[in-house]
């Protein structure tokens, strides 16, 4: 507590900062509390998953991620399924994004909130209801069947699941963006000749581009962990609608711990390098959030 | 080339931006829209670079309808009020953009884009973005990517509105030299009546989504067409006063108004510019109004000259030429005699004005 005191005194040229400023035990106080609610809430658990996969040595690590035909299923799963999701949101956010950022019609905050739904429901209910429509018992189950078409229990499924869960990302990445740069570039280019796909590959995208990525490395990541949702839909056969996560689950219950960690490592590994994109891409999209900011203002004061 | 607008009607909602416009621009001329914000004039300028579909009646080039073509099949060059140029491109991609999805040769784009960032005098910074332009360089980019395209008529929505005083007062005069030289069919949208009258050969006067009055800057001046053309030409007094056989009465401002020979007595208004009204320090002989000087604003060759009427409860404004402020000798508190030299007179639902004096 010395050193800070003495901090204090040496401030004290510089009145305004010290009244701005929280007694010393404040600050520090808070600053240990932040310090060690993310220690043992983020850090030390996940040091621990690759403590807890590298410890029964690297043979066994390779072994339980390559040797086991249901992780290497589940891996590989994981892989197609992640991209189609990603790929659905990708349209279903641009088509959303465009729609609610160049047009106002009645019912376009209903449809704004509503975009935002898939973040309030619980996974598993979201798996429930797709169960409810899909399954042989459900609205569509009959027919489904009939067409020797497999969705619950299957990889459509899935991918159906995921896609739920992860729709707003893109969306909501998109929307703050395409209303603060507004429409003025592209009726700019309508005005010099361009025809639509002009307007979209010269004018449209590459102001978005980053945004887009942005929210296609967020929807990324949840897509991968995704479990509660594609617990209920996929009925977790081994080798066959096992995801990353679900095997993960499984193998922990089976008591395999370094095979389970071993997959959690793989998982943990994709989320970091998430975290480095969106860090590096976060400072891209703010940068351009700002520009359209500044201008507008600037443009609102003449 | 020409282009006709015909009884041209739009609305938004409830509100009418729109109402039966008709309006001829001759080729080669260079016509201002002038009104308030709200009176239609850029909803009009975007209906006939086809970026507004109208409700009611055509748009014509020369003799070609092109009420139902589409803005990008038009060939218009249009300036954006906030300039709209192309963030992420530089400023040669963005001279190039109406060539290049016109898919014209890499060399023959080059040449008009040097060509025009010449005319621009924008040499030299081909490779900067928009963000690191001045206003006054940014609009002048937009100005060379809607002329890229070799438009048959140059539309601006408020060209100069986003820049301040000092870069606008140049741009309008080099705007008014450019047209000189390249002689295209222009229309632009101001709500400053100045830069109307600087740089139109013809302005049109619109309010409520009508048009009030067509004519030549002098035209408008020095015959404004009703109240509301000459309220918003401003720097003018406006005083309430009657008519009744035959003359204007205010006071002891007699005025022939022979316009109306009623006995009826009826509510009409006086407008009086500022610089056609004439102080004395004494009364001599033509009808005055006494004033008190309220304060006296020296503003180069003329001196501003703020009056209040107590006899009435009107404040008038007043200017005179400094020599002339000199000579009477003017401070706040003086009184002065202010007489006309030129009034107009509006009567309520009599349409046409008369000039008196």
């Amino acid at each position: 507590m010395h050193k800070p005191a003495t901090n204090l005194a040496a401030k004290s040229a510089t009145p305004h900062r010290i009244a701005q400023q929280d007694p010393a035990i404040v600050r520090w106080g808070l600053t240990l509390l932040a310090v060690l609610v993310l220690g043992v809430l983020v850090v030390i658990p996940t040091v621990n998953v690759f403590y807890q996969a590298l410890a029964p040595g690297l043979r066994v690590y390779w072994d339980s991620l390559v040797a086991d035909r249901d992780t290497r299923h589940a891996i590989l799963l994981t892989l197609t399924v992640t991209p189609i999701a990603v790929g659905v949101n990708v349209i279903f956010g641009l088509v959303a994004a465009w729609t609610v950022a160049r047009f106002r019609f009645p019912g376009r905050t209903v449809l704004i909130s509503l975009i935002d739904l898939p973040f309030a429901v619980s996974p598993v209910v979201a798996g429930l209801t797709l169960v409810l429509i899909f399954g042989l018992q459900g609205y569509f189950g009959e027919w489904l069947r009939e067409h020797n078409w497999k969705v619950i229990f299957a990889t459509p499924g899935l991918i159906l699941a995921t896609s739920f869960v992860t729709l707003p990302f893109v969306a909501r990445e998109l929307i703050p963006v395409m209303e603060a740069i507004g429409a003025d570039e592209e009726v700019a280019a309508v005005s010099l000749g361009a025809r639509p796909w002009h307007l979209w590959w010269l004018v449209t995208l590459p102001n978005i581009k980053w945004a887009l990525l942005y929210g296609v490395i967020l929807c990324n990541a949840r897509a991968m962990g995704e479990f509660g949702a594609v617990y209920v839909v996929s009925g977790h056969i081994a080798g066959k609608t096992d995801t990353m996560p679900l095997r993960i689950e499984k193998l922990f219950q089976e008591y395999n711990t370094p095979g389970s960690f071993a997959v959690a490592s793989v998982l943990t590994s994709l989320a970091l390098v998430t975290l480095v994109l969106k860090t590096l891409l976060e400072r891209k999209t703010r940068n351009d959030l700002v520009a359209a900011a500044a201008e507008a203002t600037a443009e609102g004061n003449a | 080339m020409s282009i006709v607008v015909h009884d041209i009607s739009k609305r938004f909602g409830n509100f009418q931006a729109l109402d039966n416009v008709s309006l001829t621009v001759a080729g080669g001329s260079l016509l201002a829209l002038l009104g308030p914000s709200g009176s239609g004039k850029t909803t009009l300028l975007r209906v006939i670079a086809g970026l507004e579909s109208p409700d009611a009646g055509t748009v014509h080039y020369e003799d070609e309808d092109v009420t139902h073509r589409a803005a990008r099949d038009r060939n218009v060059g249009f300036v954006f009020q906030h300039y709209a140029l192309f963030r992420h491109m530089t400023v040669f991609d963005n001279v190039a953009f109406g060539l290049r999805v016109r898919r014209r040769p890499r060399k023959e784009i080059r040449e008009r884009v040097n060509e025009l960032l010449h005319l621009v005098r924008l040499e030299g910074l081909e490779v900067r973005r928009p963000s690191q332009l001045s206003g006054g360089q940014r609009q002048r980019v937009a100005l060379a990517r809607a002329l890229a395209i070799r438009p048959k008529v140059l539309l601006l929505d408020e060209p100069f509105g986003a820049l301040d005083a000092k870069v606008r007062q140049e741009l309008r005069a080099w705007l008014r030299r450019l047209h000189d030289e390249i002689h295209m069919t222009s229309v632009f949208v101001t709500h400053d009546q100045e830069e109307a009258f600087e740089v139109a050969d013809h302005v049109v006067v619109m309010n409520q989504g009508r048009v009030e009055q067509v004519g030549t800057p002098q035209q408008i001046f020095d015959h404004p067409a009703n109240p509301f053309v000459m309220d918003f030409l401003g720097n003018v007094n406006a005083l309430s006063a009657r008519v009744e056989r035959g003359r204007a009465v205010l006071g002891d401002w007699q005025l022939d108004y022979p316009e109306y020979p009623h006995a009826e007595s009826r509510q009409a208004t006086l407008y009086v510019r500022p610089h056609e009204l004439e102080l004395e320090r004494a009364p001599n002989g033509v009808p005055s109004l006494k004033a008190h000087v309220l304060r006296v604003n020296p503003t180069g060759s003329l001196a501003k000259v703020y009056l209040d009427i107590p006899d009435h409860g009107i404040a008038m404004n007043a200017e005179v030429s400094t020599a002339r402020c000199a000579e009477l000798e003017l401070r706040a508190g003086d009184t002065v005699f202010v007489s006309p030299r030129r009034v107009r007179v509006f009567v309520p639902d009599a349409q046409a004005p008369e000039y008196v004096i």
